[in-house]
């Protein structure tokens, strides 16, 4: 199985690259974006073939270490 | 006394810490590599700034869970007095020793010059030789320093007097202006709620000797012996 893990600062926290990013699209022209958020993606592959194991396992993975959950927030799918 | 100075791969500030220990102010050091799972023997332990695991992932992430962590939280909750400089600092947090994280700073860049923190406690082993109030330059270098903590719990430093280090003005003036990285509450350094683990940024290291133009950071090294002298000398009577 593989788990696609997504970790970006939680709302509410300044995020200042993304705040960078929004005055360069702002500056391109691109007005209609707003709230730019960076993050980082990560995917790995799991030798698990229960999907139920398998979340119990990337939610551990992401509470321990790809995520401090006192800044970060994440997300996962797996498939 | 016996001062431990832990070495990641990435730490950069090791050397200069134990040149100031050993060579400036007379003390025994040990160099201790990451993988050592024992503090034995040991007065005190730095953890050095750098770039511990190349800051992958985030600063501090990965050395937190390297085997001398567990020593360094066996130590720790021991008593043993541990100072985090920097680098340090950032594992401190990622371990939990100390609340709180580490954001990008305000500005995004890397900034490394020269800073003035407020000594807000000298009542503590690593500022007892401060004056309550009193100014330190102390370099910074970092581009991870916006530290940041939920309310509830920068509440709790405030009233437990766990700010150690806020960045001011030359004249002690604390204002936003004065904070270089967008720290909440200008925060630029924090102790645990026992008080014997300290977290900074700025790097007294850097700052401890007249050659260097700026001997302020060697307060911090100095109320350390002196504080764990008195211990010794404590549980000698």
């Amino acid at each position: 199985m593989k788990a696609k893990i997504h970790v970006t600062l939680k709302q509410g926290i300044l995020d200042p690259q993304g705040k960078a990013i929004e005055h360069a699209l702002d500056s391109l022209g691109f007005n209609n974006a707003a709230n730019v958020r960076v993050g980082k993606y990560m995917e790995l592959d799991l030798q698990e073939t229960d999907k139920a194991k398998a979340e119990v396992e990337v939610k551990s993975m992401c509470e321990k270490l790809l995520a401090n959950t006192i800044i970060e927030e994440y997300r996962f799918e797996i498939g | 006394m016996n001062i431990g100075v832990v070495v990641f791969p990435g730490s950069n500030c090791d050397h200069d810490c134990r040149h100031v220990f050993r060579d400036v102010l007379g003390q025994d050091v040990t160099m201790v590599w990451h993988k050592e799972p024992s503090l034995a023997g040991l007065d005190a332990v730095i953890l050095p700034g750098g770039f511990s695991y190349g800051d992958y992932l985030r600063a501090g992430a990965i050395a937190r869970f390297s085997l001398v962590m567990q020593a360094v939280k066996q130590f720790a909750s021991n008593g043993g007095l541990v100072l985090g400089i920097c680098n340090g600092f950032q594992i401190l947090l990622e371990a939990g020793l100390l609340p709180g994280a580490m954001l990008r700073n305000r500005s995004l860049h890397f900034i490394c010059r020269e800073t003035y923190v407020k000594v807000e406690n000298a009542a503590t082993p690593f500022t007892n030789v401060c004056r309550s109030g009193q100014v330190l330059k102390i370099p910074i270098a970092h581009a991870d320093g916006n530290y940041y903590t939920d309310p509830v719990t920068l509440a709790g430093l405030q009233a437990n007097a766990q700010v150690v280090f806020r960045y001011c003005m030359a004249d002690g003036k604390v204002t936003p202006e004065a904070c270089p990285n967008g720290s909440l509450d200008n925060i630029a350094g924090i102790r645990n709620a026992e008080g014997n683990v300290l977290g900074m940024m700025p790097h007294p290291e850097r700052s401890a000797e007249a050659i260097l133009g700026n001997e302020d950071g060697r307060a911090i090294f100095q109320s350390m012996i002196q504080s764990l002298e008195r211990k010794k000398l404590a549980g000698v009577r």
